[in-house]
């Protein structure tokens, strides 16, 4: 027997200024099942509670419909008090008679009327509750983080900071990401490696931080608190053990005509190689496709060479599986592609090149140890040829497009207008005997002291902006590129004749997002950035539970951005660490295994792939044993959203706290 | 129904937690007037409505039926809006073969924001249903009392 008691709130005269609370109170009565009603002026006051709570108590109730203000405001409240004095929390449910009735309607008799259904349907709904539990699942105490650029590092080190294990998988033999490639920062102008190399120490030296380098994640299955991740651990032909990182065999390697991806192939390498001097773990890794010992058998010069008997020619991928209670994207992005660019002539000359290859170009470290020459000079660095003495800088390429020419993104890339201030400025004050053009559509300065540094390149550093875009770039006979583009302000057509044209490219996600995406059953965009669950509230979290992201995978940021959301999702991810059970939602869906037919139907609509088969054995009526094979919902995986009740056509699959029959219930109540 | 000798229609809305409930509230927390017609139905997702509930609500003689759920690309489940879309217009090109004709359905995409497009859609919507008067169609008798 249902025992419902109801209980309208005046909201001082919010809704009782429009609806007759005492007429809904005594119409409750009317419903079968309603054993007491009652209305008091703020139901949601402590003295409110009190007698809600003490009417479930002494009038034994098995429900309670509360006439009050919206569930999103006090549903909670009332949940609580509930469970305070014995009742189960989900036996609750609130009509919205203020919001949705008492705010909007003037009559006082359509206000009462409407009131009263709406309390009819709260209870006609409560009727059907059941009592619900939220699932616990334990807590796999240890979190992986995807991709070891500044993100995935400050992410690591901040959650093993609080004290948790955490794993780095770096696809690249070191990790560092981008930022290692870049010369200096802005607007503070320190050193890139200067800031960054000691956090990529820190992380090797942390006993709670594991970098597998040169690894993919390979598959990811469970759910949060409860992720079981295949790792590939890609052949590096070196016992990280055993390397020292002395270099002796890079030294001998005779195979010195591989591009140098480091340098972004504007120099070689060996064979065998370290990327760079800082690179953490500092182990040489065999590159397969140049190896001369790997592709005929013949040389084997870094094994001799080599005093720790580090090298195994014989070396395979292996997989490993870890357990994780969180992961973290952090895939990080790259320059696009800008070969279908013809226009910039960057696939015919040497001397047009990508803000990234000019960030190379001006470091220390990089192929003309940090002398700004033309490219196509670089085998030839002394000649006074050279030297540029103009440089045309254009922003935009393939950012902010509306054009659907391959490749170009409809995005602003947010870093490029800073980046190119930087490298103008750099330019201006260590050759001040160049011309430096910007070529610019808007200049975007949001930032702590990014505008005064955009200022000062103009002005104190005299580099000159130009509103208007490049139309093509033409490499002439003797060298020079002529770039021919339009001064929209003084509405004149330019030509310069430039030594070096530097392009501000787009940024994209790295090309693997979109399967560790997939993999991860985390959203994605049509520019394949990760989806937040909130845009506003939630911006580093994934909309599948226990997934965060942090950097450029996320969408296009600067480093104090990329860190600071980096340092975001570390907190996010222990927050789920430190708990030793993790607790659902209980309105969650469940299928009839009886009624359940197989069809997969719910699996296919699930966005979060909550739903698996599995074979079970079902007693027929004549006592034979048949397998079937039905599904079955992962209550920590599912989010209650429902579009698997509606999917499955044998009625198998429902909601708790939302289920067919409530619904309908409430249906018919409204339209009885 | 007739009140006062005047027809009112009978509105069942479904509404999606995330976006047009909460559209919904703000509509009364900035009192927005629309018609006391409406009553809303509160549903995790908009594709939580299983086109057995808006044949439903016909058969018990509701006049009209509405869906709300957050615009494309912004539902909280991420799909489920899509889903909604797809199953209701299926569902609604049927329901006007039988007879019910399409003013009496429809899918709005309303978000927690938008409490003005929320008054403003039910407004309309009873105005379109109100012109069309009470709906016979599916009503199955037997239910009255």
């Amino acid at each position: 027997m249902h025992r419902i008691g109801v209980f309208v709130c005046h909201c001082g005269t919010n809704i009782a200024a429009t609806v007759d609370v005492k007429a809904v109170a005594e119409a409750a009565l009317n419903e079968t099942g309603v054993v007491f009603s009652a209305d008091y002026q703020y139901m949601c006051s402590e003295a409110g509670q009190t007698l809600v709570q003490d009417t479930i108590k002494e009038h034994k109730l098995t429900g309670v419909v509360v006439c009050s203000c919206s569930p999103r405001m006090h549903e909670a409240t009332f949940r609580k008090a509930a469970a305070k004095a014995g009742l189960n929390s989900y036996m609750v449910e609130i009509a919205n008679i203020r919001e949705q009735c008492s705010w909007i309607h003037k009559d006082m008799m359509s206000g009462t009327e409407k009131a009263v259904i709406l309390m009819r349907a709260a209870v006609a709904k409560v009727k059907l509750n059941a009592p619900l539990t939220p699932g616990q699942t334990p807590v796999t105490k240890r979190a992986l983080v995807i991709g070891g650029g500044i993100a995935g590092i400050q992410t690591a080190l901040d959650i093993a900071e609080a004290g948790f294990d955490v794993d780095i998988v770096e696809k690249q033999p070191t990790i560092g990401g981008k930022m290692t490639q870049i010369d200096k920062t802005f607007p503070t102008l320190d050193c890139a490696s200067c800031i960054l190399t000691p956090k990529m120490v820190d992380c090797a030296q942390n006993e709670k931080i594991h970098i597998y380098s040169y690894s993919e994640v390979e598959s990811v299955t469970g759910f949060v608190g409860n992720f079981t991740v295949k790792i590939k651990r890609k052949a590096r032909y070196i016992d990280e053990k055993k390397c020292t990182g002395c270099g002796e065999c890079i030294e001998k390697c005779p195979m010195k005509k591989v591009p140098n991806e480091f340098n972004l192939g504007l120099d070689n390498r060996k064979a065998i190689y370290i990327p760079f001097a800082q690179a953490v773990p500092k182990v040489a890794t065999i590159d397969s496709n140049y190896c001369i010992k790997l592709k005929t058998g013949k040389c084997g010069l870094c094994s001799t060479v080599c005093g720790a008997g580090a090298i195994d020619y014989t070396q395979q991928d292996t997989i490993i599986e870890e357990k994780y209670g969180a992961i973290v994207a952090a895939t990080g992005y790259n320059p696009i592609n800008i070969e279908k660019f013809d226009e910039f002539a960057y696939s015919q000359s040497p001397d047009v090149i990508t803000s990234l290859e000019l960030e190379r170009l001006m470091n220390a470290a990089g192929p003309s140890n940090g002398t700004l020459v033309r490219p196509s000079y670089l085998s030839n660095q002394h000649d006074p040829e050279a030297h540029p003495h103009t440089i045309v800088f254009v922003q935009c390429v393939g950012s902010r497009s509306t054009e659907c020419r391959k490749g170009s993104k409809e995005y602003c890339s947010k870093i490029c207008c800073m980046y190119t201030a930087k490298h103008a400025m750099l330019i201006r004050e260590k050759y001040p005997d160049t011309d430096v053009y910007v070529f610019y559509i808007d200049v975007r300065t949001p930032g702590k002291l990014f505008d005064e540094f955009y200022r000062r390149a103009v002005e104190q550093y005299g580099v000159h902006y130009i509103k208007g875009m490049v139309g093509k770039v033409a490499p002439k006979a003797d060298g020079k590129l002529n770039v021919q583009a339009s001064d929209l302000i003084s509405n004149e057509q330019l030509h310069i004749d430039a030594d070096l044209v530097v392009l501000a490219t787009a940024i994209e996600p790295d090309k693997s997002a979109r399967s560790i995406g997939t993999m991860l059953t985390a959203s994605m965009d049509t520019n394949d950035f990760f989806t937040e669950a909130h845009p506003k509230l939630r911006p580093v979290e994934s909309p599948t539970a226990g997934v965060f992201l942090s950097g450029v995978a996320q969408g296009p940021k600067d480093i104090p951005e990329t860190v600071t959301q980096a340092s975001a999702a570390a907190a996010k991810v222990i927050g789920i660490l430190v708990k030793d059970q993790l607790t659902g939602n209980p309105c969650v869906a469940h299928s009839d295994e009886l009624m359940c037919n197989g069809c997969s139907a719910c699996e296919k609509v699930c966005p979060y792939g909550a739903i698996t088969y599995s074979d079970k054995e079902f007693r027929q009526p004549d006592r034979t044993v048949a397998i079937r094979r039905v599904a079955s919902v992962n209550p920590a995986v599912c989010q209650g959203c429902g579009a698997c009740t509606v999917a499955c056509p044998s009625g198998a699959m429902d909601l708790k706290g939302f289920s067919n029959q409530q619904i309908m219930a409430e249906v018919d109540a409204i339209c009885r | 129904m007739q009140v006062n000798g005047e027809f009112r229609p009978l509105i069942v809305a479904f509404c999606c937690n995330w976006c047009s409930y909460a559209g919904a509230d703000l509509a009364g927390t900035n009192r927005l007037n629309y018609p006391a017609d409406v009553k809303i139905i509160r549903v995790p997702c908009s594709c939580r409505v299983n086109p057995m509930f808006v044949l439903r609500a016909f058969q018990r003689g509701a006049d009209g039926v509405i869906l709300c759920g957050c615009h494309p690309g912004d539902c909280h489940y991420t799909s489920g809006n899509y889903f909604t879309r797809r199953r209701m217009t299926l569902l609604f090109s049927m329901l006007d073969y039988f007879g019910i004709e399409k003013e009496r359905t429809r899918v709005e995409w309303v978000s927690a924001a938008e409490g003005a497009k929320f008054a403003k859609t039910m407004n309309e919507f009873v105005e379109a249903v109100t012109k069309l008067g009470e709906n016979k169609r599916l009503e199955d008798l037997r239910c009255k009392k």
